[in-house]
């Protein structure tokens, strides 16, 4: 008797090291629970997936007829089988190039600011500021593009036109520089007003990326390239940059997805034209968002599926750059602590 | 979200001497100088903005130039970032806040009218004057489609939220990688999505419904994104703490998990509310337009805000550019104030209590307290099962 109770005590003692296998009872409210918040989780999925789907599907119709020609084709003109995205697509990127060109090094500077320089005090109001100025919607930049940018930064466009227009996507053509009664609208409408007012709707969004992976550069590497003797510069320059390296690339790359996706603001300001026109100072250019805005109401079944492939290149466009952002932020030291 | 970043703060080694600021101000004047010379002898220059360069470039070089005098090699460098960080960051906030500034400015003339608030534009023309006709169309229109919208996203964005946190598996990694690219869909192509369906495939009339859809499906990730992320923030062991007591999974989340996130929680429909309420294009494809007041969102075009100052600017009068501004006005407005709102509430780490709540859990705890030191000091009561 006395042996088998030491076999069963050596027994368990050795049970006790392993781990138990764990079965928790789930029961009714639990299954209830997770049925729902599965079936939302589902529905999502389904809303979701049924907008690329349901986009692709509308938009194989104009892409079977087009073909490749889709991708090369200049013109928009759904109904005589003329129509492709290259003028709209180069229009696109080059706002989205432009925005972003303004945009960085005004947002660095801001978020520079607010995390190394701006006193303690001040601080949070400049986040705040930065914050709501990113919840600010677009029409209001848009307003501010049309009826104040536009007759005030004609100026800046002939003076960069007449001193860099030999570098070709500066020169403007029409323009006669020499000539101080030509008429300035020539400099109105283009690729340089739509990109300056896209910048300011873009760089809060940038900057607060920024500044949050900025903050998060630690004290103590702070302090080590000061007792080395670094100046503010030099510790920024060696501490706090390399630190939010991946915040910046990715913050960069968030704010060109939101750039090439701006529909109102740019709607406003260009004149469409539906060549490929690289003179960024000059008048007219297009957008695909600003495309679907304009041709949407008129579109017969046909022009819809046009619009619908147009749509479905601008967002394969912006979902690669976000994944490419969110991958490099990911992938960062500083974005591997605040996930 | 607002970190937390260190536990031991930043020290600020800011120095200022009074030599820094005569070379500063020295720099000014002689850059203001130098460019008014340059623009009124020498040179054909003209315009404001030139002006500002100029002396920007100028002032840049001469300050350069009077640090070098007295200090070297990385000294100088550290002094004109400083200067550069400093004045680009100046600009860029200058000019956000004149955008807004010029807006409520260009806007007020029409805000400053009663009737813009109490009337519609059904009855008004383009050359009637601001004393007549309004916006109570489009801020009614507003309301209904962001209301209608947050009564689709707010369940939906945050049950599954709270899926992607309480049930693990391949599913929901698959559910967060769709709504995260989601987050990339431009809002014209969700306007275009419910357009091509709802009212091309269905044969539904442009109304107010299909508005608040293209809404939600634009909303719908943004909020999902921010709660999912301030979900992950709740502390693992406040969670291990209530199924250690035996609660059941949706009783921790419902009494545990979602009041620890609530100021986040709400934060995130907050600024997803103040992305929706300023959107035009979805609305623009879906909403159609109306001059008149519709209250009813199942039927008839309806407006919203931005739609409306859209429409106002593209006529060339000025009394409808004026309503246009007033209209913008009043949105930026809407925002601010949704955003002051999730100030107040948010901006809160989860578990953070605000003074009042504070004080009503100590009350409990005290009571609680007093409670159990009743109950021990009667053993009879212990003892009854």
């Amino acid at each position: 008797m006395t042996t088998t109770v030491v076999e069963t005590d050596v027994d368990n003692a050795l049970v006790a090291d392993q781990a138990r296998e764990i079965i928790a009872k789930v029961d009714r409210p639990d299954l209830i629970f997770r049925g729902i918040i599965r079936t939302s989780g589902i529905a999502v999925l389904t809303v979701m997936s049924l907008i690329g789907v349901f986009l692709a599907y509308r938009a194989g119709e104009a892409l079977n007829v087009a073909g490749w020609s889709f991708l090369t084709e200049q013109a928009w003109e759904p109904d005589s089988g003329k129509f492709g995205v290259a003028a709209i697509i180069v229009g696109t990127v080059l706002i989205a190039l432009v925005a972003i060109g303004i945009a960085v090094p005004l947002a660095i500077a801001v978020a520079l600011y607010i995390s190394e320089y701006a006193p303690r005090r001040l601080q949070s109001t400049f986040v705040s500021l930065v914050d709501l100025m990113a919840a600010v919607p677009s029409i209001v930049y848009g307003l501010w593009g049309l009826f104040f940018l536009q007759s005030n930064v004609t100026g800046v466009g002939r003076w960069i036109s007449t001193y860099f227009g030999w570098i070709p996507f500066l020169s403007v053509k029409g323009a006669d520089p020499t000539d101080p009664l030509s008429p300035s609208t020539v400099y109105t409408s283009s690729t340089f007003i739509a990109g300056i007012v896209v910048a300011l709707m873009v760089a809060p969004i940038i900057c607060s990326i920024m500044r949050e992976v900025f903050s998060q550069a630690p004290s103590g590497e702070r302090e080590g390239a000061y007792a080395l003797g670094s100046t503010k510069w030099g510790m920024i320059r060696t501490v706090v940059l390399p630190f939010g390296k991946g915040g910046m690339i990715g913050g960069t790359m968030l704010g060109l997805g939101r750039a090439l996706g701006e529909t109102i603001a740019v709607y406003l300001i260009i004149s469409p034209v539906f060549i490929i026109q690289p003179r960024i100072l000059e008048s007219g250019t297009s957008s695909v968002a600003s495309l679907i805005a304009l041709r949407y109401g008129e579109a017969t079944n046909f022009g819809t599926s046009a619009l619908m492939a147009a749509g479905l290149a601008l967002f394969l466009m912006t979902l690669v750059v976000n994944f490419i952002a969110s991958s490099v932020v990911a992938r960062s030291r500083s974005g591997a602590e605040s996930g | 979200m607002a970190s937390v970043n260190s536990v031991e703060s930043r020290r600020s080694t800011a120095t200022f001497r009074l030599t820094d600021l005569y070379s500063l101000v020295g720099a000014v004047v002689a850059a203001l100088s130098f460019s008014l010379l340059l623009f009124t002898k020498i040179l054909p220059f003209s315009g404001s903005i030139g002006f500002v360069v100029v002396s920007y470039a100028a002032f840049i070089a001469i300050y350069s130039a009077l640090v070098s005098l007295e200090a070297e090699g990385p000294i100088i460098r550290d002094k004109i970032a400083t200067v550069v960080v400093h004045s680009l960051a100046f600009l860029m906030l200058l000019a956000l806040v004149f955008v807004v500034v010029y807006t409520l400015i260009r806007g007020f003339s029409a805000l400053s009218y009663l009737n813009f608030f109490t009337q519609d534009q059904s009855r008004t023309g383009p050359l009637d004057p601001l004393s007549s006709g309004g916006v109570l169309h489009a801020i009614v229109g507003t309301l209904e489609m962001i209301a209608l919208a947050l009564l689709i996203t707010i369940p939906l964005g945050i049950s599954c939220a709270v899926f992607l946190n309480e049930i693990s598996g391949r599913l929901s990694r698959l559910v967060r990688t769709i709504a995260e690219a989601m987050t990339a869909l431009p809002s014209i192509v969700a306007g275009l999505f419910i357009y091509a369906t709802f009212i091309l495939i269905f044969g539904l009339p442009k109304s107010g419904i299909a508005a608040s859809l293209a809404i939600s499906v634009m909303m719908l990730p943004i909020i999902i994104r921010a709660s999912d992320v301030v979900l992950r923030l709740v502390p693992a062991n406040l969670k291990e703490a209530s199924y250690a007591m035996g609660t059941s999974q949706w009783r921790t989340v419902w009494h545990v998990t979602l009041p620890t996130a609530r100021s986040g929680l709400t934060t995130a429909v907050i600024l997803g509310t103040a992305r929706g309420i300023g959107e035009t294009s979805p609305v623009l494809l879906t909403a159609g337009f109306t001059a008149s007041l519709n209250a009813d969102p199942s039927r008839n075009p309806m407006i919203s805000l931005p739609l409306a100052v859209f429409n106002f600017v593209k006529s060339p009068e000025p009394a409808m550019i004026a309503r246009g501004f007033g209209a913008a006005a009043l949105l930026m407005l809407l925002v601010l104030l949704l955003f002051v709102i999730a100030r107040i509430i948010g901006g809160k780490a989860p578990g953070v209590l605000s003074t009042r709540q504070q004080k009503s859990r100590e009350r409990q705890s005290h009571d609680d307290a007093v409670r159990m030191a009743k109950s021990s000091a009667e053993p009879t009561n212990t003892d009854t099962p």
